[in-house]
């Protein structure tokens, strides 16, 4: 009797567990089994204006490790350190990113080797929860020409983690770092998907991966750029490797950048899969600073090439008759008050008009220009113009110029009250005033065209964002005189001549950045396109050391060169200017010399 | 007809012996599935081979002891009993670990195989317990009469929980109390004799413990034992009450982690609780109809601990379902009956007492090791008989089975 009644309650026990509480058994079941597994999404591919890859995926191996208690992962990380070559310093790195994120699998490393690869796998028994997922990497073809431009992708840190707008990441997501990679996540990120693998009672992955998706991946998009990458190519073949400056090259009118180089720079594949520690050091300690970019956030007084910008407010303004003189002409400098403003051609230039003026770079004629206009207005209009602003291109980084807004800012910034003599300074690009290589391009972009220019893109997918467009408010006849100022530099007598070329109209404008720590910088900020035509391109450049703009002046005409040329189907060569063909030996029949 | 009577003169009740053969080869077919890991484990993979390789030894001993007479065995207790509490005292010196209870000395080495003395033990104290219940003329009224089959069990249980081994402890209890049953002990007395456990575990509760010793007190005084005895029991029950606690104390910490974990197997489920929850949902997650035999997630993943052992019952539950588990149970009843009713039929009060003593060790094995692979018995790691993988205990068992069948046949002749 009591037997039956002890073998009925257990069958009774069985069939609540079995028959009526089964499914929740069933799910307990497949939980302890099974772990889900992030699966990165590819990101979009780059592609420049003409479809050429500015960045793409390879296929690459991720080495992960399942959740596990610290004291396991720590040991399989011990273990794995001499296969995939881990220092203590990584592992304790390791084992802090885990912590921070317990329940997600731990990226050890995004960019498995074929040997790594095959020596964990080998060794597959001694590393429960080892995962080795096969992900897409990304792959820079332009290497260093393009690196501060497209940024690079890498592993999302633990502050990145925290902030709102990477809520939806998990850890060992890649994630945009810099560039256009960071600019536009949202865009060529994707959205990861999810699965399943089924793992044993000590975390080991069994099964033939049956990936069961859970919730698929969804693509990054791919992201189209106004970039002419074999233009940004040209440039930085062209520019010296032991020089550091920045070429910007911007289309008049939409104000498509069309380059955007800096130099010296890194190679962003290197920084794919985590970058080595030593090569950070050495990018971060070298005095050339790689890491720097310069065409966005390098700062340099304009130097005389804001000279244009004196003169576009004084015709706004119409403070000035564009073919008349200054009342004072120019011997070499102008008394103002107690003190002597030099112009930097010490025998003086005499009487200019405007264009002439600007092909000289006659001091005397902007500061007088300057005292027309009026400190206050000057600032006012200045600021209007946006030399205090970004111009708002779409890159996360990017520096506002230094220039004073009003004359309360010389109280606020140095606690005195500026004179009117401020405005002489200001006019020839000296005193309280940096630009970026790009905010001068884009100013110039302005004068090429209508007087107004779009904001500054380098995607076209940028377009719609809201940023700053330009208008220097000139008539066309005045636009004109400008440019005919511009043209006159790079003519007979004007101080870019050895950079004009043999088939397109070179306008443009030298200047001198004071540096107070060395040899001044050198700047050119051109516009070039067919002869007799509106100009199809501008180019800022800026050769840090660089003493004078003739220089930079070379690299600005060979990109409009080689930038003109493919656009009108000539062939291309590296003998452009008219420098490179007296050197060379060539005829240069185009010149001229009066 | 003729050839059942002739089988069963020779080899007893031809029901039992099927279905222990049954239960038996089935036993080796889910030995070998509890040995198919997704990662293999290639002691556990090959263990199945070793369990065919006992039950062929079993066999032959089966057909060898199924030959030997009753009276033989009533004479043979007392050596046996000998040497089996020679064995156990050996194997506290000399014996060691295996698989989960490493920490425990339980095996003595044998060169080719690992023995387990206790399980013999086991068989030996049954046939010593008979060798004195069925001398006794009446059924025993009082205590003292029950001091001698206490102290043939006490001495091999005491032995075997130095090793320490909870478990199979605790099936000489249940011999204990089966053979005194079946050797007339009126269940006031069986009480009696139990009561200083109970009160070791009342006394956990105080006003509880208090409640008990009141309704003692006057079951002592209607009941109408002697004065000493009740004065003796009476003592004993408060002397457990007040020792219950330092004892509690003195367990093992894993001891004491298991009897919690009976209770509550929730409270750690990483710890001493997982053996259970994981038992518990492989059961559960192998429903009506199971997962199929040898496609149990839980044990091809590892989850599931000791399954080719204590754990069988849960690869059978998640492997055959409910149907599987329900069969096994059924097959179980109905040999423990048969057991039973041989026990009945039998003349000879020696060889009665044996078999029910065998059925009192068997149901205890069934219901403590498949109750708690459902979570209903505390985690005692105790075999399954015929099923768990583990040479000694099956071959203690075949020769436990052609005891019974020897006496079966005996009667049948007679």
């Amino acid at each position: 009797m009591l037997l039956f009644l002890v073998l009925g309650a257990l069958i009774v026990a069985f069939f609540r567990t079995q028959v009526l509480r089964s499914t929740a058994y069933a799910l307990q079941s497949d939980l302890n089994r099974l772990r889900p597994i992030p699966v990165p999404a590819p990101r979009g591919t780059i592609y420049d204006r003409n479809g050429r890859i500015v960045a793409d995926n390879l296929p690459g191996y991720a080495l992960l490790l399942l959740p596990a208690p610290r004291d396991s992962i720590r040991s399989t990380l011990r273990r794995l350190a001499p296969v995939v070559g881990l220092t203590s310093a990584h592992i304790t790195a390791l084992l802090a990113k885990q912590a921070a994120q317990p329940n997600q699998p731990l990226v050890v490393s995004n960019d498995l080797s074929f040997q790594q690869l095959a020596a964990v796998e080998e060794r597959r028994q001694r590393f429960p929860g080892v995962f080795i997922d096969m992900r897409p990497k990304r792959r820079y073809p332009a290497g260093r020409a393009a690196a501060h431009l497209v940024g690079y992708v890498a592993e999302i840190s633990e502050e990145e983690l925290k902030l709102p707008q990477f809520r939806s990441f998990t850890q060992g997501q890649l994630v945009g770092k810099a560039g256009l990679e960071r600019q536009y996540e949202a865009v060529v990120g994707g959205t990861p998907g999810m699965r399943y693998v089924e793992v044993d009672a000590h975390g080991r992955i069994v099964g033939q991966f049956a990936p069961r998706t859970l919730l698929p991946y969804v693509e990054g998009k791919p992201l189209r750029l106004h970039l002419d990458l074999e233009l940004q190519e040209w440039v930085a073949r062209i520019f010296p490797d032991s020089m550091r400056g920045a070429v910007v090259a911007i289309e008049p009118v939409s104000g498509h950048v069309l380059a955007l180089y800096t130099n010296p720079g890194y190679d962003p594949n290197q920084f794919v899969g985590g970058v080595a520690p030593e090569l950070w050091r050495q990018l971060n300690a070298d005095p050339s600073k790689p890491l720097l970019h310069r065409a966005v956030t390098g700062l340099y007084p304009p130097g005389s090439t804001f000279k244009l910008a004196t003169a576009a407010i004084g015709l706004e303004l119409g403070v000035v008759d564009p073919e008349g003189f200054m009342p004072i002409p120019c011997r070499g400098g102008l008394q103002y008050g107690n003190r002597y403003f030099k112009c930097w051609q010490a025998k003086g230039h005499g009487f200019l008009a405007l264009p002439d003026a600007i092909r000289q770079s006659c001091d005397v004629y902007f500061y007088q220009l300057g005292l027309k206009i009026g400190l206050e207005r000057f600032l006012a209009e200045g600021t209007r113009l946006g030399f205090s602003r970004r111009t708002g291109i779409d890159l996360p980084v990017e520096r506002a110029g230094n220039f004073p807004d009003s004359p309360d800012w010389f109280r606020r910034r140095f606690g005195w009250k500026p004179t009117p003599a401020e405005a002489l300074s200001l006019a020839i690009g000296q005193g309280p005033n940096d630009q970026t290589p790009l905010k001068m391009a884009h100013f110039y972009a302005a004068l090429a065209g209508d007087g107004s220019v779009g904001p500054a893109r380098l995607a076209v997918d940028g377009d719609s964002v809201e940023a700053p467009a330009l208008d220097l408010h000139l008539s066309a006849r005045n636009l004109e005189v400008l440019r005919e100022g511009l043209r006159r530099v790079v003519g007979p007598g004007g101080t870019a001549l050895s950079a004009s070329l043999e088939h397109w109209d070179l306008l443009g404008k030298t200047g001198t950045s004071q540096n107070p720590h060395g040899p001044d910088h050198g700047w050119f900020v051109g516009m070039a396109g067919p002869r007799g035509g509106k100009p199809e391109i501008i180019v800022s450049a800026i050769l840090e050391f660089g003493e004078h703009g003739t220089a930079a002046a070379q690299f600005v005409a060979k990109t409009a060169d080689f930038y003109l040329r493919r656009r009108y189907g000539m062939p291309v060569d590296t003998i452009q200017t008219l420098r490179e063909h007296l050197i060379a030996g060539r005829p240069v029949p185009w010149a001229r010399w009066q | 007809m003729a050839v059942i009577h002739r089988l069963r003169i020779a080899f007893g009740d031809p029901v039992l012996i099927l279905l222990v053969l049954g239960l038996s080869f089935f036993g080796v077919a889910m030995v070998y599935s509890a040995g198919q890991l997704d990662v293999p484990d290639l002691v556990v993979a090959g263990v199945w081979k070793m369990q065919l390789l006992w039950l062929a030894l079993s066999l032959l001993v089966f057909l060898l002891v199924v030959r030997i007479q009753t009276r033989w065995f009533e004479w043979v207790a007392i050596p046996a009993y000998a040497l089996s509490l020679l064995l156990l005292a050996a194997t506290l010196v000399i014996g060691t670990g295996l698989g989960t209870a490493r920490g425990t000395k339980s095996w003595i080495d044998v060169g080719p195989a690992m023995i387990q003395p206790a399980q013999f033990a086991n068989l030996a104290t049954i046939l010593m317990l008979a060798r004195v219940m069925g001398s006794w003329r009446e059924p025993p009224a009082s205590l003292a009469t029950l001091a001698k089959p206490v102290t043939i069990v006490a001495v091999p249980m005491g032995l075997v929980m130095l090793q320490p081994d909870l478990g199979t402890a605790m099936v000489f209890g249940a011999i204990l109390l089966a053979t005194l049953f079946w050797a007339g002990t009126p269940l006031g007395l069986l009480f009696l004799l139990l009561s200083p456990l109970v009160g070791l575990f009342l006394s956990f509760q105080p006003w509880l413990f208090a409640l008990y010793m009141i309704a003692l007190t006057a079951f002592l005084y209607f009941y109408r034992t002697f004065f000493w005895e009740a004065a003796v029991i009476w003592l004993a029950n408060i002397a457990a009450g007040t020792v219950a606690v330092p004892l509690w104390n003195s367990l093992e910490p894993y001891q004491r982690a298991r009897l919690l974990v009976f209770l509550d197997p929730g409270i750690d489920p990483r710890g001493a609780g997982y053996h259970v929850i994981q038992s518990r949902v492989a059961i559960g997650s192998g429903g009506l109809l199971g997962k199929g035999f040898t496609h149990g997630t839980q044990k091809r993943l590892a989850f599931l601990p000791e399954q080719h052992t204590d754990f069988i019952f849960s690869v059978i539950g998640e492997e055959l379902g409910f149907f599987g588990t329900f069969a096994v149970l059924t097959l179980f009843g109905i040999i423990l009956w048969r057991l039973v009713r041989a026990s009945e039929r039998l003349a000879d009060p020696f060889a009665g007492i044996v078999v029910f003593g065998i059925f009192g060790a068997w149901f205890a094995h069934v219901i403590v090791n498949i109750g708690m692979t459902v979570g209903v018995m505390p985690i005692t790691g105790i075999p399954l008989p015929f099923l768990s993988y583990g040479g000694s205990f099956l071959l203690a068992s075949f020769i436990a089975l052609a005891l019974v069948q020897r006496f079966t046949a005996e009667q049948g002749k007679i």
